[in-house]
């Protein structure tokens, strides 16, 4: 199986952002007016037979969520194009943002045609504010092209974008939160139902589609249901962007056929552990994602077999860890994380990461007592269980698989706690 | 406040480009602290902004308070973010902090004195490719090794180094 693809990416470094005829002249905007042709419907049924899954973590099927949000009336409707990408290890989204903007610009307009959308916003987080203003600039191109504003390439549709910078908050690309912060508040999620797709920006119905799903809308759309599904495997249809990352010798972006095992990644694209280490662990998926030992190097990447042993696709963060570093280490590292994002807004995830922090704290310096070791999966999993949202939900997943892959390292006596 | 004056024409000017919604507060604000010399909201700047758009002051502190890039306090006028998430720390990114203290003159979490140079710890900002990295007054730097770092410190914030 060929370890690479180039549908989603094959745009990458094509073309200048700055000069949209570049972008046209590389077949830009033709998936736009194949869609036009195909209309609402026939975009709907194209996005089912390519088997798309959201590409921002949930794995929703695409072609439900179009129709779901079709099927919401109303005579204002948003989109949102979530480019808050905050995900540790994360950083897919930032290379189709840089390299290939009117890909993201052209899937919007045929979602938002195909599900009635009226305005449009890319949600950019503030990390990336050296992309805004090039960002700005293609949406300025794009509507003196008439791809964006009023009757759009004389169909009869009207839809623009705008660009919405975050403030530093991870919790804002959970989409709710996303939302309250585009309406002046702090970015806290709500309660569902309502879903956003009936009640989000300004109690309006919105749509939140991740920057990835976009263009891979864009992507279907331009080479067909067919070619795409070709690649992957029965269950986990098509490519997909990974962020390879960690101890490898070739860090990057890849678009992978879903199918090919993670050794595969690590070794023929990511070139193998620095230094000729030994892979120890991963983290798939970001800091909210699961530990997996080196003994399941050997899995396809797909749906499937990642459900079977327990894990997620989740973002496409593929995070490597050489045998030099210790698991406990790697927990407080997560941790600082949760506990600096978690909003505060439900007591299951703020008190548990600062209860969970402060265990790991002591484990990690060889103080944890029977006490605290016997707390830590109680208290990660009633924050799995009992949080308000997705943030709280996951921040103990990799505590909970390193407790099921690792417990012999991290519990040994004497080494991370002392018996009291 | 005197120091202030030319500043409130300023904000002023944000706030009638994106307009006196509560909507427009988070665009208001960054916008707003992209002016102010050390990278804060003033307190006379928070009120100003909050009888604008007719909101209460502490709705304004709510936003201030919830965003990172938001600040209520003075910071120094270049701000130095050190990735302290999953990916940086695997690369080993604790050489860079003790260069960078040692650098800077500062500890991590701290403000300079002299009021020129915040150095803090910063969650992941998406440069996981190129690790260990550190934003510069939201510049990312990375491939770092000690020696790059001290050149990127010297051609940014040059001859301050105390």
């Amino acid at each position: 199986m060929k370890r690479t693809a180039n549908l989603i990416s094959g745009n990458f470094k094509k073309y200048d952002p700055l000069q949209i005829d570049s972008y046209i002249a590389i077949d830009g905007f033709k998936a736009l007016k194949k869609g036009f042709e195909l209309g609402s419907d026939g975009i709907i049924d194209e996005i089912n037979a390519s088997g798309l899954m959201g590409r921002g973590g949930a794995a929703y099927p695409t072609g439900v969520k179009l129709k779901q949000s079709r099927d919401v009336p109303g005579d204002v409707k948003y989109l949102i194009c979530n480019a808050d990408e905050g995900e540790p290890a994360t950083f897919k989204d930032r290379y189709l943002l840089e390299y290939d903007p009117y890909s993201i610009i052209e899937g919007m307009v045929l979602t938002a045609y195909t599900v009635g959308a009226t305005h449009g916003y890319i949600y950019v987080r503030e990390e990336y504010s050296y992309l805004h203003n090039m960002l700005r600039k293609t949406l300025d191109l794009a509507r003196q092209g008439n791809f964006l504003g009023e009757n759009i390439l004389g169909k009869g549709f009207d839809f623009d974008i705008e660009l919405f910078s975050g403030a530093g908050a991870y919790i804002c690309g959970e989409g709710s939160s996303l939302i309250e912060s585009m309406e002046g508040k702090s970015g806290r999620p709500r309660i569902k139902p309502p879903y956003t797709k009936v009640s989000g920006l300004f109690r309006e119905p919105t749509l939140v589609h991740n920057v990835e799903t976009l263009t891979t809308i864009k992507t279907i759309l331009y080479h067909g249901a067919g070619v795409f599904s070709k690649y992957g495997t029965e269950e986990s249809k098509g490519t997909k962007l990974i962020s390879l990352c960690g101890n490898v010798n070739n860090p990057g972006v890849y678009e992978i056929p879903f199918g090919i095992t993670i050794r595969e990644i690590i070794e023929d694209l990511g070139g193998g552990v620095k230094d000729n280490l030994d892979v120890k662990f991963l983290q798939l998926g970001g800091a909210s994602g699961a530990i997996m030992p080196k003994s399941l190097i050997d899995i396809p990447y797909a749906y499937e077999s990642f459900k079977e042993n327990g894990l997620e696709i989740g973002s496409g963060a593929v995070l490597v860890a050489d045998s030099t570093n210790r698991i406990i280490d790697f927990l407080d590292s997560v941790q600082t994380f949760f506990l600096h994002e978690s909003c505060g807004k439900c007591t299951p995830c703020r008190e548990g990461n600062r209860q969970l922090s402060n265990i790991i704290g002591r484990m990690k310096d060889g103080s944890a007592t029977d006490n605290d070791v016997a707390s830590v999966e109680r208290i990660a999993n009633i924050m799995k269980y009992a949080s308000f949202c997705g943030l709280g939900k996951t921040a103990p997943t990799a505590v909970l698989t390193a407790i099921r892959y690792f417990s012999d390292e991290l519990f040994s006596k004497g080494d991370v706690y002392e018996r009291m | 406040m005197m120091q202030f004056e030319n500043l409130f024409e300023k904000v002023e000017a944000i706030i009638d480009k994106y307009g006196r919604e509560r909507a427009n507060l988070l665009p208001i604000l960054t916008d707003t602290q992209d002016l102010v010399d050390h990278n804060f909201i003033p307190e006379e700047v928070a009120e100003f902004i909050a009888c604008s758009l007719c909101i209460p002051t502490s709705q304004v502190y709510e936003v201030i308070t919830f965003y990172a890039v938001l600040s209520e306090v003075p910071k120094g006028k270049h701000i130095v973010q050190v990735c302290d998430s999953t990916v940086c720390r695997l690369n080993k990114n604790t050489s860079l902090v003790e260069a960078l203290e040692k650098e800077l003159g500062v500890s991590v979490g701290n403000t300079r004195p002299d009021g020129e140079v915040t150095l803090e710890f910063t969650p992941c900002f998406g440069a996981c490719d190129i690790s260990p990295a550190i934003r510069i007054d939201k510049k990312v730097y990375g491939n770092l090794t000690e020696e790059k770092l001290v050149k990127v410190i010297n051609d940014n914030i040059g001859g301050m180094h105390s």
